[in-house]
């Protein structure tokens, strides 16, 4: 008996029982299509978070003052950040991973144009040096300049809802706003960050941060300062050297008592990249559990199978069938079962990622096609093995006697 | 050419079992073709069902589904024999009894004589030192009944060793030589013919056949009374 010779008696086998065969199928089918989908869901809104997070910079970090959850200072002892603290972080001799350091103040306003009005969610003051820390890259004409800040230039650089909000369709460079009541000259435009969070990313308007100071939030402490990091690797040294120096401009002693935050987009959306891997486990988890529920199907059938040929095994053994003959018989049709069952259930499960799930565009981890793929088969041949078993030791008179 | 009779629970099916090394003795020894069949285990007793034996059941036993021809190379693909051999051997079987031009034919697809000769082709395929039949007419027409009994008769002055099983005396008439079980004991013993020479079907064909329909019991019967689990069977 070769190989070939085999899986033509399995296929004959199988055929002789067509539905009961294509349902046994569907139920590998639906397991590795499962395995395969819904971890491809699960990697996809990973996938998303990572994206997000490098849309919003890796390399950036974002100084907040105030001490941290359950820090227990009063307000008084707090000393806010300044423009001297920003500027002593962007000393290369003491800060040597820093790139870039940019300080934030942040306002509300109401723009104005053409009598149109739009509440912005977020006015920016803030320095060139923010547009690379955070992402931000204009589409349509040019950044505000290092001279602009200087002169306290009232120009402005806007997003794309902003933009669209304001002057629709038409090029808004060159336009004057009215944003608080001081006309500003809109220099550039920002490209669209499309928004994962609860605010809007694209509704901003970013402008010199001494006009800002000068026209709504006054010249005293900054809302935040956005440093930006030499490298992705550099941020965990690009914040132990905030640390220092800011404890040193803030005459702090004790650096579990801090009256500044230092974090990291990566840390903010690492709870949620860990929330996700649970999710994608969980999912792992109940389409394993459907592929298992498949492989019992399969030694259910293959039970069916072997008590319904019992006579034909009987026959086949009063010939001369050795027992591995038989065994080898009926463990191809159940392995043949998970196989077809299997590869077609790859086939939908790829199929299916196509499309988008519950807003997430699944993303297929590959190891999963194979894994699942490999799991069904291996699943086949370890429930087939038992009915296979049956099938061999059955003593031929008796299987002859079966009716 | 050896016919086993008896009624039924007499012992016939068990000695056919032992016979065909499908089952062992409680006591004694069976020695087929010079080996102790007793002494083997199963991986053994299936190389020798598959060697040495060559079965024809009442029921023909056919595997489903799968055609004459594909039938009969069956016992020779467990032998491991090459396809090309496989496929020369038993398109020979199948000619012998007849079926040529069946045998692409499914069993449910043949009438009854035709799946027993499919059978006797099966059987006599891996060319064994024995073919055992159990009752092998007893479900067939009396035309079947005689177009399998003159194959098993020309395969018997071919040379080839016959053990029938069954209790119709116009079956037993063809065999050489009829024993006659009762409750598990052989209580007669009668040659009809010399071992060595044609079965007596084939003797004399126009005096058997004025024989027919009913055998004449042999005069000379030696009965003799042996342990059926003690003796030698061959």
């Amino acid at each position: 008996m070769n190989p070939f010779e085999t899986l033509r008696f399995a296929f004959g086998g199988l055929a002789a029982n067509k539905v009961r065969s294509a349902l046994t199928m569907l139920g590998v089918l639906i397991g590795v299509a499962a395995v395969i989908l819904l971890l491809a869901v699960g990697n996809g809104s990973s996938q998303a978070v990572k994206d997000s997070i490098e849309k919003l910079g890796t390399n950036s970090l974002t100084i907040s003052s105030g001490a941290g959850f359950g820090g227990g200072r009063s307000s008084s002892t707090v000393k806010p950040l300044t423009v001297a603290d920003a500027k002593a972080l962007a000393d290369p001799a003491q800060a040597p991973s820093i790139q870039a350091v940019a300080p934030e103040v942040t306002t509300s306003q109401t723009a104005l144009y053409q009598g149109t009005s739009h509440t912005v969610g977020q006015v920016v003051g803030t320095y060139p040096a923010y547009f690379e820390a955070s992402n931000s890259k204009v589409v349509k004409g040019d950044y505000f300049s290092a001279d602009d800040v200087l002169n306290s230039r009232k120009v402005a650089v806007i997003g794309a809802t902003t933009a669209t909000d304001l002057f629709g369709t038409a090029s808004p460079i060159g336009r004057s706003v009215v944003l608080g009541g001081t006309p500003f000259t809109v220099v550039g435009e920002l490209a669209a960050k499309g928004g994962t969070g609860f605010q809007d990313p694209d509704d901003v308007v970013i402008a010199p941060l001494t006009t800002v100071q000068n026209a709504f939030t006054g010249f005293g402490s900054l809302n935040q300062i956005l440093v930006e990091a030499k490298s992705a690797d550099a941020t965990t040294p690009a914040q132990n050297e905030i640390t220092a120096v800011l404890m040193g401009q803030h005459g702090l002693k004790d650096p579990s008592a801090l009256d500044f935050r230092v974090s990291s987009q990566e840390s903010l959306l690492t709870t949620q990249a860990s929330t996700n891997k649970t999710f994608t486990v969980l999912l792992g988890a109940m389409a394993a559990i459907s592929l298992l529920v498949g492989g019992i199907g399969i030694t259910n059938i293959m039970l069916v199978t072997v008590t319904e040929r019992t006579r034909e095994i009987g026959i086949r053994k009063a010939i001369g069938a050795p027992r591995g003959v038989i065994l080898g018989q009926f463990l191809a049709e159940s392995t043949l079962l998970s196989l077809v069952g299997g590869g077609l259930g790859v086939a939908v499960g790829l199929i299916g990622s196509h499309f988008t799930i519950v807003g997430i565009k699944p993303v297929v981890i590959p190891e999963s096609v194979v894994g699942a793929f490999a799991i069904a088969v291996a699943i086949g041949l370890f429930f087939g093995s038992y009915p296979a078993n049956r099938a061999a030791s059955l003593r031929p008179i008796e299987a002859l006697r079966h009716e | 050419m050896v016919a086993v009779m008896g009624s039924s629970g007499s012992g016939k099916s068990t000695l056919m079992n032992i016979l065909g090394c499908l089952d062992v003795p409680t006591s004694g020894r069976y020695l087929l073709d010079g080996i102790d069949v007793g002494g083997l285990d199963e991986h053994q007793l299936s190389l020798v069902r598959n060697r040495k034996i060559g079965f024809v059941f009442q029921s023909f036993n056919l595997v489903p589904r799968t055609s004459a021809l594909a039938q009969v190379e069956l016992p020779l693909a467990y032998a491991g024999v090459k396809t090309a051999e496989r496929r020369r051997r038993a398109v020979a079987a199948l000619e012998l009894v007849g079926l040529a031009d069946r045998m692409d034919h499914r069993p449910n697809e043949l009438s009854g004589g035709q799946q027993q000769r499919v059978a006797v082709a099966r059987a006599l395929v891996t060319a064994p030192a024995m073919l055992l039949a159990d009752e092998p007419t007893g479900n067939l027409d009396s035309h079947s009944t005689e177009e399998v009994l003159a194959i098993v008769d020309r395969l018997n002055a071919s040379g080839r060793t016959v053990v029938l099983i069954t209790h119709e005396d116009e079956v037993a008439r063809h065999a050489k030589r009829v024993l006659r079980l009762v409750d598990g004991q052989v209580v007669e013993d009668v040659r009809q013919a010399p071992a060595d020479g044609p079965p007596p079907a084939l003797r004399d064909p126009a005096a058997f056949a004025a024989a027919a329909p009913h055998a004449p019991h042999a005069p000379n019967s030696s009965s003799s009374s042996r342990a059926l689990t003690g003796g030698g069977s061959r």
